[in-house]
């Protein structure tokens, strides 16, 4: 048993083990154009029409740095508060692929453009810190196709040479839910940033997991297994639990555990050996001799910090100091940027307890029913906010303000205009609630009686029927109070 | 005009400009000697109908004002022509024929020169003799027997044969500089930098570079005027102020101070070498220059150094050439198999050496040993020349360690052929200038040649120096068409 709830730990026989895991991710940069040439970089085109002599390595092609990409790489970099290297090198990573026109990969191996930063997790039982050991660019490679032809590879190198930032983790993470939350807390910050998409459908964030074990309380590392290329959180998650499980049972079958590269079988959820650290490629790296050195100034760096949005953690800091957020309330709505600027949006013309209820409640719900993002959502932030206003000042009650939320869910209605068209405006005048009290106590004699002989729960009837006769527009509090002194 | 060919760049230009002479007539002249030529070796491509073409829309309306105006020419095979074949002597290239143009042929096209061919060269530009090229050695005007230097032979053979009345060859340990010394003509390896190498198949990126070859110093110095421009399509191009060579070429070299490095005294050297090399000093002298005596210490280091960086950059540059996209292919089994029989099919034995040093050196666990090592001595090699640089203008030495060498002398000795480079690699390795002179004849009557080293995108003044000694050599070469019948 874990003295902390979100511990997460393997149990065999008496031992407990503790997973550690680091990621690698790959994130493509958000960009127009490749990293080293000027072809577009559109998900979803044909095959091989975006590609240049370049991206696919004809005889005397060079390659040229995309500025706007180095910009984009040292933003995130400045998003995970990490060191920004003014010199960085260009290396190849040499080995033969039909996908891989040049016969390398240009990477930056020994000096990459940024070093180590942070990341923070909101987890359950607070916050926790995980390392950035660096972030590097890269080129990504072509994609081969194996299964149109019983013969043939055919390879498409629309993705050859595009842009893409590996951001390796400190084998600081613990456990699935780490991973899920640090994911998705890299994911916001690029798309805070603007400098990449994250959407890992079509391949844009991807990551080699590395996988290790070790008996809790142990200072030392197991051996690691890297699994290769996993492409959503779900799946990693199940990578990570069937790899420690596998290394546990190894450990307490008395067998070591070789260091080597998996790949996660989705169909089986299991990994499986794809090569062993002997098999290993050498990639004889060297730095990349058609490139010169990488250097920035300070005043470029400069420069891009002055362009940086507010982040996540500060939006989330300021959210909870100044309109008095919950913790729980502010991580949600700072966790995309899209959500956090219609909550901003919705709250410049109106409350914002009850923005803050209606965004993550009602909304969300109706959102995730429809399956859309907040961007997609029917209702705009301006129509909300009028809702929420008329809430507010007492125009339509709680309860006829779910009937209106409805119907603006079938197309952004103004909610003023539901509330006139549909007379659903409230009853707010003492006079005629006093009339429709006084009917209902009328019409109810026997139990006004009961209830004065002292069975008070029969209080909600009368509310409930008053309700029901105004035909829920009565104003609650003011039935409430009227009531009281009727009955 | 009988002796078309036998006329200099300068004096063609002149000829058309004063519409002497047409277009048309000269490249007729040239094409008709190249045709007559053909035991030489010289070309692997020929496009005399598309230069005749050119030659005749050339005259319909001249431009005289341009630097090569109607000027036919032949190129070295390594830089990319648009719709012409181009191999880098290869058969892994035999079929490849490019949609681009080289930034440097385009500057020479744009200039108003029109390309008759492209000239034969050691595959891959990796060798010292010409023999390495999947289309035959070339021969050397000077001697039936002798090759014409490498690896820009076709290039050199042609010039000194009057096939062309210029080229470009490009210059990697030594490539244009050796052949120039190898048949009497002048050849200049520019600045690191000066001239783009978009287009030009690669073989060592951080040595490559392309430059004129030429019959004498002011042709070289106008077509490198022409050839060098900054280009944003190579990385490594750099942004300076290029002068008008040939304009600016002057013969005042009056108390230019000239560097007489005393590690280039190498053991074996020939006496003929170190009397080129003395004769040489007495005509600087002659000019007015101050001779003095520099020490270069490294120079015994640059040779195993660059045979670690060419290679390792080569073992990685040839990648791309693995039969999927372009070139030859083998019919494989699978992938693995296609690799395997196109690269052992595709490349001829020097280049595979090439490849399986690089790929050794580079290897993991021999990477420090070798390649990062060798980094380091390069270092040390052009710190060697800034110093002498704070003393001296130049540097005088000779070009190669001995005259031709015999066709096949050398092949089965690739440790004797890489030593014909010793003169020549530490230029490339520290990135700077470096033309090589005819200045002399051995006993056997084959030709010698001087080189002057000079600072980093400073051609003018070892253009100028050149020029200078140029005239006090008054070299003439002797050659007697042996090959046309």
């Amino acid at each position: 048993m874990s003295k902390n709830k979100s511990e997460y730990l393997i149990n065999r026989h008496d031992n407990q083990y503790e997973v550690v895991i680091g990621l690698e991710v790959h994130a493509q940069v958000t960009s127009e154009s490749k990293l080293f040439s000027t072809s577009a970089t559109k998900f979803g085109a044909e095959p091989n029409t975006q590609v240049s002599l370049v991206d696919a390595a004809f005889p005397g092609m060079l390659p040229v740095i995309n500025e706007y990409c180095v910009k984009q790489a040292i933003k995130t970099g400045i998003g995970l508060k990490a060191k920004i290297n003014k010199r960085s090198i260009f290396d190849r990573k040499n080995y033969f692929y039909a996908d891989l026109p040049q016969g390398y990969q240009i990477s930056q191996f020994k000096d990459p453009i940024v070093g180590e930063g942070k990341v923070i997790l909101d987890m359950p039982d607070g916050q926790k810190e995980v390392g950035i050991e660096r972030l590097h660019l890269e080129q990504d490679a072509g994609k081969s196709i194996h299964d149109l032809d019983p013969k043939n590879t055919f390879v498409d190198l629309n993705r050859s040479g595009v842009a893409l930032m590996e951001i390796v983790s400190k084998p600081d993470l613990r456990s699935p839910d780490e991973v899920n939350a640090y994911i998705k807390k890299l994911r916001s910050i690029m798309r805070y940033l603007g400098t990449c998409d994250g959407n890992m459908q079509e391949g844009s964030l991807r990551a080699d997991v590395n996988v290790s074990v070790r008996k809790k309380g142990s200072k030392e590392f197991g051996t690691r297994c890297e699994i290769k290329n996993v492409n959503s959180i779900k799946f990693m998650q199940m990578a990570i639990e069937y790899e420690a499980n596998r290394q546990v049972d190894l450990i307490e079958d008395g067998q070591t555990i070789d260091q080597e590269t998996r790949l996660f079988d989705t169909k089986k959820n299991e990994t499986r050996s794809m090569r062993s650290k002997e098999d290993a490629h050498d990639y004889r790296y060297f730095p990349d001799p058609d490139l010169l050195p990488l250097e920035v100034s300070d005043d470029f760096i400069e420069n891009l910090k002055s362009e940086i949005p507010e982040l996540p953690d500060e939006k989330k800091k300021r959210f909870i100091e100044k309109f008095k957020l919950s913790p729980y309330e502010a991580n949600i709505l700072v966790s995309d940027i899209e959500t956090s600027n219609y909550f901003e949006n919705v709250i410049k013309k109106s409350d914002v307890k009850l923005a803050t209820n209606w965004i993550i409640g009602e909304l969300f719900a109706a959102l995730n029913e429809k399956n859309l993002e907040i961007t997609e959502s029917p209702i705009s932030a301006g129509n909300l906010s009028k809702l929420i206003n008329l809430i507010k000042d007492g125009t339509i009650s709680g309860k006829i303000a779910k009937t209106v939320f409805e119907q603006m869910m079938e197309g952004d209605k103004d909610p003023q205009k539901i509330v006139e068209e549909k007379g659903l405006k409230q009853e707010s005048d003492p006079k005629a609630l006093e009339a429709l009290i006084d009917k209902v106590i009328d019409d109810n004699r026997d139990k006004a009686t009961e209830y004065k002989s002292g069975k008070v729960k029969l209080f909600g009837f009368f509310v409930g029927q008053v309700m029901k006769v105004s035909g829920g527009k009565a104003n609650p509090q003011l039935v409430n109070e009227i009531l009281k002194k009727k009955l | 005009m009988s002796d078309i060919t036998k006329q200099s760049l300068s004096e063609l230009v002149e000829n058309i400009k004063s519409k002497k002479l047409s277009s048309s007539e000269v490249t007729k002249a040239f094409v008709e000697r190249s045709e007559k030529s053909k035991e030489l070796n010289a070309y692997i491509t020929e496009d005399y109908a598309n230069a005749f073409n050119k030659a005749k829309k050339f005259d319909e309306k001249p431009n005289l004002d341009l630097k090569l105006p109607g000027i036919p020419m032949a190129v070295k095979d390594l830089f990319c022509t648009k719709d012409l074949r181009t191999t880098a002597g290869s058969k892994i290239l035999n079929n490849f024929v490019p949609t681009y143009e080289s930034t440097v042929t385009q500057n020479i096209w744009n200039e108003g020169a029109i390309l008759m061919g492209k000239l034969n060269c050691d595959e891959f530009a990796m060798g010292s003799s010409n023999e390495t090229s999947f289309f035959g050695n070339v021969q050397n005007p000077i001697d039936k027997n002798l090759v014409p230097g490498g690896s820009s032979g076709g290039s050199s053979s042609a010039v000194a044969a009057q096939l062309t009345p210029i080229t470009i060859g490009t210059d990697t340990g030594g490539s244009i500089r050796q052949p120039a010394s190898f048949t009497g003509t002048v050849g200049l390896k520019p600045t690191y930098g000066s001239c783009s190498r978009y287009g030009i198949v690669a073989f060592a990126s951080s040595l490559d570079q392309a430059g004129p070859m030429a019959q004498n110093v002011k042709d070289c110095a106008l077509l490198q005027e022409v050839i060098s421009t900054y280009d944003e399509k190579d990385s490594t191009s750099i942004d300076f102020k290029r002068k008008d060579y040939s304009k600016e070429l002057t013969k005042d070299i009056k108390g230019k101070k000239i560097g007489i490095p005393k590690e280039y005294r190498v053991d074996g050297m020939p006496k003929e070498i170190e009397e080129l090399w003395k004769k040489g000093i007495e005509y600087a002298k002659d000019c007015g220059a101050e001779i003095i005596d520099i020490s270069l210490p490294h120079t015994n280091y640059a040779l195993p150094t660059y045979y670690i960086v060419a290679p390792a950059e080569a073992s990685s540059n040839l990648a791309r050439y693995d039969g999927v996209k372009y070139g030859f292919r083998a019919e494989g089994e699978n992938l693995i198999d296609m690799y395997e029989k196109t690269r052992s099919e595709g490349f001829g034995a020097e280049v595979q050496r090439r490849i399986m040093i690089g790929t050794y050196v580079l290897s993991s666990g021999y990477y420090d040993a070798y390649y990062l090592k060798a980094q380091k001595v390069r270092k040390l090699i052009k710190n060697d020349f800034d110093d002498a640089y704070k003393k001296v203008d130049v540097i005088l030495t000779p070009s190669t360690p001995s005259s031709a060498f015999k066709i096949g002398e050398k092949t089965n000795d690739p440790v004797s052929m890489y030593l014909n480079d010793i003169f020549t690699v530490p230029v490339n390795l520290a990135g700077l200038p470096g033309i090589s002179i005819p200045a002399g004849h051995d006993a056997k009557g084959y030709p010698l040649g001087l080189q002057i080293i000079g600072k980093a995108f400073d051609e003018q003044n070892i253009l100028n120096i050149a020029y200078a000694m140029e005239e006090k050599i008054n070299f003439k070469n002797n050659i007697n068409d042996w090959w046309i019948k």
